[in-house]
């Protein structure tokens, strides 16, 4: 399996090390482990993908399949500002741009931030500090990475209020957080990280605290935004119907670690992974006439200190006994070349995976 | 904003009204129902009825309460009048009567005494303010090692000590043993370095007690508001460490903080007894520690309505100052 993870050329595999750093991101082999007093927890467990500008990865998965982990490890936040505390262990190699971020001087890494990675977070009411003006939380965006008096630095902030369809912006710049609606909000959080024109745009659930109209706005602002920017974005969520509207790929995170990623169009029509049908078969679908019943995953995430052996999603999947010699409970499975740019990581075969889908899985979504 | 202000000044304005009256209230008329006579406690015990009688008319203490209110009212914006027969004693405005015991009128008193007890707070809110909230910030940010325990440890050492012991504790040391300073009051007017020698000490030993609890809650503040989503949103802008302490926490940290010092320093000017007494300085404690023990009621009135008015007035700067701290409260 390592051979084909060698010569799979098309998203360029994490164990190639003369490739390290040719994509614009390029994470490999990714672990985020946190020390604790119950033992560690391995959020990150081996993470690789890559991601070019311009395009669109949806990180997919439960609450605690380290998801936001993964986000905040690639924009430096564990170990920024992480006091007294014990620090987060992280390994593997996280190539931004040709600089790899993980061995980089950490004020550089500071420097970045803001500058070429940026990000939306979950809750803008919360993310927005309370005390201080949205026109003012901007301006301090834009200064930190351009040399510009205020005034420079409040007109490109009305701007780019502008930009993300707030009304009047040269009177809302003076606003603060809690006089704006949710919606208004997240826009005033984009306005806030794309000030400065980041190469990275990382939106973590940035549509789970809004209303569902609201929802669809962001969505087509964020889509509209990296066209014009042509920046490269991550969203990360837990719904799908986010990602089928963003993403031009997709990668399915369980336990920490990549159970399925490949194209957006592949993962949806042709999933190769029991917990992508679980989370396919879980989602509504409005574009579907019938549709009696969602069909949930059964059971519930794993613990991260104590990650099931074998695949971590045996315990909850269906067709766990299928592959021989008990084999999902005792050996990790890798990810394994299902198609062109499609990967999975299960132990049954790509046949029986197919004929499971096309015969059992697919009719009743 | 404005209509905020006023809001607040209004309700001052009749907080002010109503603890004059209550205070009045329980200082003579309580011992009126509870048998004692006020008269007889002025002459002496073993007065005679007569002279018991004249002080009774003088003072107006046989007219209607509400009369004794007005009066005393009266007195303290536009003076006073006693008679009684042909013994007549003008009392100009602020008037708060008389001490029962020195026959000295308060207000002189009280404006002799109010300074020493201004300065021992502000001096020792400065201290406490620099090294409490210092002492928090940093236990904050280095939870769980050595210095932050060390500091927690002296801290609740400053919570549960005494005042009578720290600060008979700092004179044996610092005065008697030592010899490196002279605990003596020396009034400002007459000498700078006399009066900060006479009133370090008692500026040390009272901030000792303040910067201990500042400390606990600056830190505690300061650990909840860094988990707060918007410090990471500050570092997710690239901001430095610094900034993110030094503005966005801080400014978080410093409302409860004022809001404290803001109630600490009004109670404090109303005397702080046992540092005055601690360390003989002439201030409102002392004399309202006296006039207790003396059951001199005119001079606890005086200092009971000062202490009412300053803890009113610090509050009111606190509501203004939260007002221009969070702009969330201007919209209420």
């Amino acid at each position: 399996m390592t051979e084909l993870s060698k010569t799979g050329a098309a998203v360029g595999e994490p164990t190639d090390p003369t490739t390290a750093g040719k994509a614009f991101l390029d994470v490999r082999d990714l672990k985020v482990h946190f020390p604790t007093d119950d033992g560690l927890v391995k959020s990150v467990d081996g993470l690789t993908f890559t991601l070019e500008k311009g395009k669109t990865l949806g990180i997919v998965g439960e609450s605690g399949s380290g998801k936001s982990v993964t986000s905040l490890g690639i924009m430096g936040l564990h170990t920024a500002g992480q006091y007294g505390k014990q620090k987060a262990r992280i390994s593997g190699e996280i190539w931004l741009n040709g600089t790899e971020l993980l061995s980089a001087d950490p004020d550089q890494v500071r420097r970045m931030r803001g500058r070429e990675m940026a990000m939306i977070f979950q809750d803008p009411l919360s993310a927005l500090h309370p005390y201080y003006t949205i026109g003012q939380q901007i301006v301090e965006a834009y200064r930190i990475h351009h040399k510009v008096d205020k005034k420079t630095a409040r007109k490109r902030a009305i701007e780019m209020l502008d930009r993300v369809g707030i009304p009047q912006p040269d009177k809302r710049v003076d606003s603060y957080p809690h006089e704006f609606s949710g919606g208004m909000r997240q826009r005033a959080m984009i306005a806030m990280s794309l000030v400065n024109n980041p190469e990275l745009l990382i939106a973590d659930e940035p549509t789970t605290a809004l209303d569902v109209t609201v929802q669809a706005q962001i969505l087509d602002l964020i889509r509209d935004l990296q066209k014009e920017f042509g920046s490269a974005v991550i969203v990360i969520t837990h719904d799908l119907g986010v990602v089928a509207e963003l993403a031009d790929d997709i990668l399915v995170m369980y336990g920490g670690r990549c159970v399925e990623r490949g194209p957006a169009e592949k993962v949806f029509y042709e999933p190769r992974h029991p917990y992508t049908w679980g989370l396919l078969g879980s989602m509504p679908r409005l574009d579907r006439e019938q549709q009696d019943r969602l069909i949930p995953v059964k059971g519930s995430p794993p613990s991260l200190i104590n990650i099931p052996s074998g695949c971590a999603f045996n315990p909850r999947c269906p067709y766990a006994d299928l592959p021989k010699d008990n084999v999902t409970r005792t050996v990790r499975p890798e990810l394994t070349q299902v198609g062109s740019t499609h990967w999975a990581a299960c132990h049954m075969s790509t046949e029986q995976r197919e004929r499971i889908w096309t015969e059992e899985i697919a009719p009743k979504l | 904003m404005l209509a905020y202000l006023i809001r607040r000044l209004f309700a001052a304005a009749v907080m002010l009204v109503v603890i004059v009256m209550v205070v009045f209230g329980i200082f003579f008329l309580v011992p009126k129902w509870a048998g004692v006579d006020v008269a007889t406690s002025f002459v002496g015990k073993q007065a005679d009825p007569a002279a018991v009688e004249a002080i009774r008319e003088k003072l107006g203490l046989s007219d209607p309460i509400f009369q004794q209110v007005w009066e005393f009212f009266k007195g303290i914006f536009v003076g006073r009048t006693y008679a009684a027969g042909g013994d007549v004693t003008h009392c100009a405005a602020p008037c708060f009567g008389y001490s029962f015991r020195s026959e000295q009128a308060i207000w002189p008193v009280l404006t002799d005494r109010f300074p020493v007890t201004l300065s021992l707070a502000l001096g020792a809110a400065v201290l406490w303010l620099v090294f409490g909230v210092a002492a928090g910030v940093l236990s904050a940010l280095k939870r769980g090692t050595l210095w932050d325990r060390t500091a927690m440890v002296v801290a609740l050492g400053g919570v549960s000590l005494p005042i009578y012991f720290t600060g008979l504790l700092s004179l044996a040391i610092f005065s008697y043993g030592l010899g490196l300073i002279d605990a003596q009051y020396v009034p400002l007017e007459d000498s700078f370095s006399g009066w900060f020698g006479g009133m370090i000490l008692p500026w040390i030993t009272l901030a000792f007690l303040y910067a201990a609890m500042y400390a606990r809650i600056t830190r505690a503040t300061m650990l909840e508001i860094l988990g707060e989503d918007y410090i990471r949103t500050a570092r997710a802008k690239g901001l430095k460490e610094q900034t993110v302490i030094g503005k966005h926490a801080m400014r978080s940290t410093m409302t409860p903080i004022l809001t404290m010092l803001g109630m600490d320093l009004g109670a404090l000017i109303g005397g702080a007894i046992l540092t005055e007494t601690t360390f003989s300085l002439p201030g409102l404690g002392q004399a309202v520690l006296n006039a207790i023990k003396n059951q001199d009621l005119p001079v606890i009135l005086g200092v009971t309505l000062i202490t009412s008015v300053a803890v009113l007035i610090a509050n009111l700067l606190v509501d203004i100052l939260y007002a221009v701290i969070d702009p969330r409260v201007r919209l209420s």
